[in-house]
């Protein structure tokens, strides 16, 4: 199967943290892909790494064969590139309407889609996204990124903090989502994982310690607890 | 009461000029995170381009005013441009080197506007009818106060509807919250830092030039004593925010003129500060911070 994304020997420091040492893995065509580990281990600086928002000191990262490293962080946006991170940054003072017309980069946005996914975003169009709650921010920035026809989409922890409610409909919306582009997941509940993606990769100390089928991996608990320090089953 | 309206409007068209050197200010800083300290250069540009091209047009002070303004504006949108592309871009991520940067700017565009034109004032053209009185309620009332005011009120609007209602605004608006993620749309921010520092340097050439008709003359000291008021509306009024900056410049130009009158000459710049300081005990982002409309 073709890669969608790949990363090769990626580096980042924070400061003076060595946060990610050589980060290697690739992000196969269609489907969701799991990235996993424990908190601290470089998820988030690995998606902020993706989309340039954080510098590289080394390695290189492919988008769909196209070397995208040198690119800033708008130019990897344009190749395809859709961004959900971690704590949401729905623009609070711009309403739902604008948050999502912002967003357009294609001549056709898909509203039919957006919409189709979370109605409650057409009718809260004129509300200002700071005063929604956290899942109708969350749809919000979901949505800004399936509103373009991306090749890949990376989501940051899309279910943190939500209602159990609310993370089936985020998990639906992603499901949907990964019918029609290659999704990157960074997700610390494991029933998501497990009901969304196909492949994981697990990072730990800023190093890549495991890649295969999600099935695999979340079949076998001492593996789960070795590698994430938490028991399977999801917490 | 004919003092008070007199004080009031001229407080008013004080503010007014406030208000056109903060906004620009205020949007750099909101949307870039630049403190400019270069912002009050271009205030002495705007106003010297005005009247050096006044002067080299000729005719009445009504068309020298009007097309010397029109150039003054143009000199401190280029200039402004400039200075974002050239000195402030490859120092975005280097906020010491940016204040040292606009600081010594500023003082060597000084030096250089003192230096050709020398430090004496210059006599500004302001036409007749402006320099007239209109009485209201009784206050005797320069016209200029008038245009000054009605000046700032228009670029509000303008402001106002161009952040709401254009592409470019919106763009501006997101990028005063988080311009990371406005990047991480697909957005060139860099587009729009150009564009928002060249309408702040058109900003404060306008204040130049409206300065030039208030006073009368134009000095190459102008611009820092009208940027330090216009730093302390921008923190009243919150950084990158339209409708704060209108606000807190309204306010410190009445105060302002109210203390001096009132408790005694001096005390307005007084006034001011201790505004300053319990704005921010009280709201310490100022009164609307960080959103841009």
């Amino acid at each position: 199967m073709s890669a969608a994304l790949t990363v090769e020997d990626l580096h980042v420091y924070l400061g003076e943290s060595h946060v990610l040492q050589g980060v290697t893995f690739d992000v196969p065509a269609d489907g969701v892909t799991a990235l996993l580990g424990r908190n601290g281990v470089g998820k988030t600086t690995t998606l902020r790494a993706l989309m340039g928002l954080v510098s590289r000191s080394r390695g290189a990262i492919g988008l769909a064969g196209e070397d995208v490293t040198a690119l800033a962080t708008h130019a990897v946006a344009r190749r395809g590139v859709g961004y959900v991170p971690e704590d949401r940054d729905v623009f609070a003072g711009l309403t739902v309407e604008e948050n999502l017309r912002l967003a357009e980069r294609d001549g056709d946005p898909r509203y039919d889609l957006v919409f189709d996914l979370f109605p409650e975003l057409r009718e809260r169009a004129a509300q200002r996204a700071g005063t929604l709650s956290g899942g109708q921010q969350q749809m919000v920035a979901i949505a800004r990124a399936l509103l373009n026809r991306n090749q890949v989409l990376l989501v940051d922890e899309p279910t943190k903090g939500l209602a159990p409610l609310l993370v089936a409909d985020v998990a639906t919306a992603l499901e949907r989502a990964a019918e029609l582009t290659t999704v990157l997941l960074v997700e610390q509940n494991l029933q998501v994982v497990q009901r969304l993606a196909r492949d994981v990769v697990v990072l730990d100390a800023g190093r890549v310690v495991h890649t295969g089928p999600a099935a695999e991996l979340l079949a076998d608990p001492d593996h789960i607890r070795r590698l994430l320090g938490v028991h399977g089953g999801g917490h | 009461m004919s003092t008070f309206v007199l004080l009031t409007i001229t407080g008013l068209g004080l503010g007014a000029m406030y208000f056109l050197v903060a906004s620009g200010l205020s949007l750099i800083y909101g949307l870039m995170g630049v403190l400019n300290f270069a912002h009050g250069a271009l205030i002495t540009v705007g106003a010297y381009a005005a009247w050096w091209f006044g002067d080299q047009v000729g005719g009445g002070p009504g068309q020298r005013l009007l097309l010397g303004a029109l150039f003054g504006l143009a000199a401190g949108a280029l200039v402004a441009g400039l200075m974002e592309l050239v000195l402030i871009r490859p120092l975005y991520r280097r906020p010491v080197e940016q204040v040292l940067v606009t600081v010594g700017l500023a003082l060597a565009l000084g030096a250089l506007v003192q230096g050709i034109w020398g430090a004496d004032p210059k006599p500004f053209p302001v036409p007749s009818w402006m320099i007239d009185t209109t009485s209201v309620f009784g206050a005797n009332v320069p016209n200029d106060r008038f245009v000054e005011i009605g000046v700032a009120a228009a670029v509000l609007l303008g402001l106002t509807a161009f952040l709401r209602y254009t592409r470019f605004g919106l763009v501006i608006r997101a990028g005063v919250e988080n311009r990371a993620m406005v990047s991480a749309l697909g957005i060139d921010v860099r587009r729009a830092f150009t564009i928002v520092f060249a309408l702040g340097g058109a900003l404060a050439a306008l204040a130049g030039v409206l300065s030039g008709v208030y006073f009368g003359v134009v000095d190459p000291g102008r611009g820092t004593s009208l940027l330090i008021f216009a730093f302390i509306v921008v923190v009243i009024g919150g950084f990158g925010s339209i409708g704060g900056s209108a606000v807190a410049a309204v306010a410190v130009g009445l105060i302002q003129q109210y203390a001096n009158y009132y408790a005694s000459a001096g005390t307005g710049d007084l006034a001011v500060v201790l505004l300053l300081a319990a704005v921010l005990l009280i709201r310490p982002h100022g009164l609307a911070p960080k959103v841009a409309h």
